[in-house]
């Protein structure tokens, strides 16, 4: 671990917790606030949460267990300016990768520039070969990306991953708000906290906006894999939320290159599916053919053009590990400007190079599969035990290029209450950013993951992280309050 | 030459089903040295078709047809001119770059032993056509056709270390090996016209294309050791099987399904007949 306190961001750097002046009013607050309030509090969240079944399972467990998300009391808040900032930086992000995803299942002008190699995507499973010269209803590819940002210091923020398939999370910005809004009303009077609930009416413009026909008023729905999914809480609270139908591979069908919707009413026509529901699993004609969770003829209707999928199918392109180390040239590329939102330094083990450098290095890295998620197949070297050292040296060695390798970033932490108190624990931020034919739009907030246990910088919710509550305040550039 | 072409699929289902979604791949291309002058596809039912074209560029036709449908049959008649061109494959449409036919697909993935026999013939051959040519040779010498093994499922590791299979799988290998010794390599399916007299045959036929610098596409036929000529009619493309199956479907019901293919291809519309 970095022998150097992490930055704390209501704290600061010192020892004395002099902290940062603009949150002197939040330190207050955590200060003079009882632990035995803010545990009350925070029982009372969990309690409600279980109520709701906000719940999911843990995969890889003897018994998938459905457990909730711990919920962690003590608020993170970022400043107007720097919220300004990173919208910015994530705008930027966004659009690139739309118009990556456009131009590899296009004319593939960043290969023919050289800008990446062209094996990296080609050679790569998550191109999908079939979807190439489909262009989606509107061009629009990754219409939901939830970007994972981590953050070192006051202005230094860096993207950490960008989630352009199916990413989750967005059930626990709302419910989070809601819970704090019902246990600790004297934050939102001390702080202008912009409001996240208008998410549900943004998905569901954007999800209107991308419709495929403009002449009617377009029937979206929400397709789930099914209650065993790990996210299904989130699916049927959006579909609830929003206002449309959440629907299961049965409920649809596909005729004539259109899909229909099978209601006791008879059929209706289907315009845009928010899936969530990977590729792999979409439709068993095209992808793998034992999938119960597709359904038959998707991929034809999509790309006949006759129905819009959220996110299109073949967005794990972008999203690639390996593909990541690329994304400042990607950005640069297609906005031609440098990238607002710095990416982590990447060591591509696919080079004989930095594999050399990554294997006499492993015990200060953090190694990750390219194709893992969630926290599964990773190695954090300053934490790791020898063992688990050695397996992933053997693993490096044996597939290299199925690997990447970052340097352990000092986390920023923000207070959070444990057993022993309020104390510091790492963070990371991944803010939700819509995509439709009318431009991008960000809610100003997102989910804050904390590692609970003293020193982690594993924040997955599968490997024991908790949510916060993420307060984006209503103050200009200057600081001056509206 | 021209070349008649009669392909009957049928399906008989011990449960009536409630609905078919069928995604066909069963309309070949006009290209240098083949050339299409009819072509159509029948169901024996009330079905949709739609046509569309894959990212391979491969004509495709959805299938759709409501049940209650105990039994259905797709029969394709049509014909070609075909020249020989000694395996070039020129003129046909080409929507991705040679490189994307490195990737190794679950059915095409290659393991020691398709890498050791890849490399023994990469050191023997001088270059990549005259290695292309060894692969197609010594995999035909090494492989037994057996027609009573057809699965759909099979990958290249396995055809390879139980050294028999049909078409499909010879086809699978030999993408798999050449592959592992830097040469992209792809999937075909077609029709093969058999001089030998059998006129019928189960199933339509498969081989491979290896990309080779100078020359582009050359077809190779492992299962037959010779380059696909004028007998040939190739029909659709793709990493694997997967991609450039006759028939990829879906049903709505439940028993088991029975299947039956039967190709014929000939010299004379009366050949092909039933």
């Amino acid at each position: 671990m970095a022998g150097r306190r992490a930055f704390d961001e209501v704290w600061g750097s010192d020892n004395d917790r002099a902290g940062r002046p603009e949150f002197a009013e939040l330190a207050q607050w955590i200060t003079e606030t009882p632990a035995t309030e803010l545990d009350r509090r925070q029982k009372a969240a969990e309690a409600a949460f279980r109520q709701l079944g906000i719940t999911f399972a843990v995969y890889g467990e003897e018994e998938a267990a459905e457990r909730i998300i711990p919920f962690d009391i003590v608020p993170r808040i970022f400043t107007g300016r720097e919220w300004a900032k990173l919208s910015e930086g994530l705008v930027q992000r966004v659009e690139a990768i739309n118009a990556f995803l456009a131009d590899v299942y296009g004319e593939r002008r960043i290969l023919a520039d050289g800008v990446l190699p062209a094996e990296l995507i080609l050679g790569n499973p998550q191109f999908r070969a079939m979807l190439s010269g489909t262009r989606p209803p509107h061009g629009i590819y990754a219409h939901i990306c939830g970007i994972d940002l981590v953050r070192t210091g006051p202005d230094e923020f860096w993207v950490l991953e960008d989630n352009a398939r199916t990413p989750s999370g967005v059930s626990y910005m709302l419910e989070n708000r809601e819970a704090m809004l019902r246990l600790c009303p004297e934050l939102f009077e001390k702080f202008p906290v912009r409001p996240v609930d208008g998410y549900p009416d943004a998905l569901h413009e954007t999800l209107r906006s991308v419709t495929p026909r403009t002449s009617s008023d377009p029937v979206c729905v929400i397709l789930t894999p099914g209650h065993y999914n790990s996210a299904f809480y989130e699916h049927s609270f959006l579909a609830d939320q929003i206002g449309i139908e959440l629907v299961e591979a049965a409920d649809l069908e596909v005729d004539d290159d259109i899909v229909w919707m099978k209601t006791i009413d008879g059929r209706v026509r289907v315009d845009v599916i928010y899936r969530r529901i990977d590729d792999d699993y979409i439709d068993p004609l095209v992808f793998k053919p034992d999938s119960l969770l597709g359904v038959p003829g998707l991929i034809a209707a999509y790309m006949a053009g006759n129905v819009t999928l959220v996110n299109a199918p073949g967005t794990g392109i972008a999203d690639d590990k390996a593909i990541y180390s690329y994304m400042p040239e990607i950005v640069k590329y297609y906005s031609g400007g440098e990238a607002k939102l710095p990416n982590v330094e990447t060591y591509r083990c696919r080079e004989p190079q930095a594999l050399k450098y990554v294997l006499d290095n492993l015990e200060q890295l953090v190694v990750k599969l390219v194709d893992g998620s969630g926290g599964y197949g990773m190695l954090v070297g300053p934490t790791a035990t020898k063992q688990q050292i050695e397996d992933f040296r053997a693993a490096l060695i044996a597939e290299p290029y199925r690997y990447i390798a970052q340097p352990t970033l000092a986390l920023s932490t923000v207070p959070t209450l444990t057993e022993a108190g309020v104390a510091p624990r790492h963070v990371d931020f991944r803010p939700f950013v819509l995509s439709g034919a009318n431009g991008v739009t960000i809610i100003p907030g997102g989910l804050t993951r904390v590692a609970l246990k003293e020193g982690s910088l594993v924040v997955n919710s599968s490997q024991g992280g908790g949510t916060k509550d993420s307060l984006i305040l209503a103050d200009g550039p200057g600081g001056g309050r509206l | 030459m021209r070349l008649y072409v009669h392909h009957l699929t049928e399906y008989r289902f011990s449960e009536p089903q409630a609905r078919l979604v069928q995604l066909l791949r069963l309309t070949p291309e006009s290209f240098i040295g083949q050339n299409v002058v009819d072509w159509r596809i029948d169901v024996d039912c009330n079905a949709r078709l739609r046509s569309g074209r894959d990212g391979y560029g491969n004509e495709t036709t959805m299938l759709y047809v409501d049940g209650p449908i105990d039994r259905i049959s797709i029969t394709v008649n049509g014909s070609v001119l075909t020249e020989n061109k000694a395996g070039m494959v020129q003129g046909a449409t080409e929507t991705l770059p040679p490189l994307l036919y490195m990737q190794s697909t679950r059915l095409t993935t290659a393991d020691e032993a398709i890498i050791d026999f890849a490399r023994g013939i990469e050191a023997e051959g001088n270059d990549a056509l005259d290695r292309m040519h060894l692969l197609m040779g010594a995999l035909h010498e090494r492989l037994t056709f057996d027609p009573g093994r057809r699965d759909a499922t099979r990958t290249a590791i396995e055809t390879f270390s139980e050294s028999h299979g049909v078409c499909q799988d010879f086809a699978h290998v030999f993408v798999a090996a050449a592959r592992a010794i830097g040469i992209p390599a792809r999937y075909v399916s077609g029709h093969f016209y058999r001089d030998d007299g059998a006129a019928l045959q189960e199933a339509a036929h498969a081989w491979a294309e290896a990309h080779i610098p100078d020359y582009g596409w050359i077809a190779f036929d492992a299962s037959h050791d010779h380059c696909p000529d004028d007998r040939y009619i190739r029909v659709a493309i793709g990493l694997d099987y997967r991609d450039a199956a006759p028939l990829s479907g879906s049903r709505i019901g439940g028993g088991v399904e029975e299947l039956d293919v039967g190709v014929r291809v000939g010299l004379s519309q009366s050949q092909t007949q039933g």
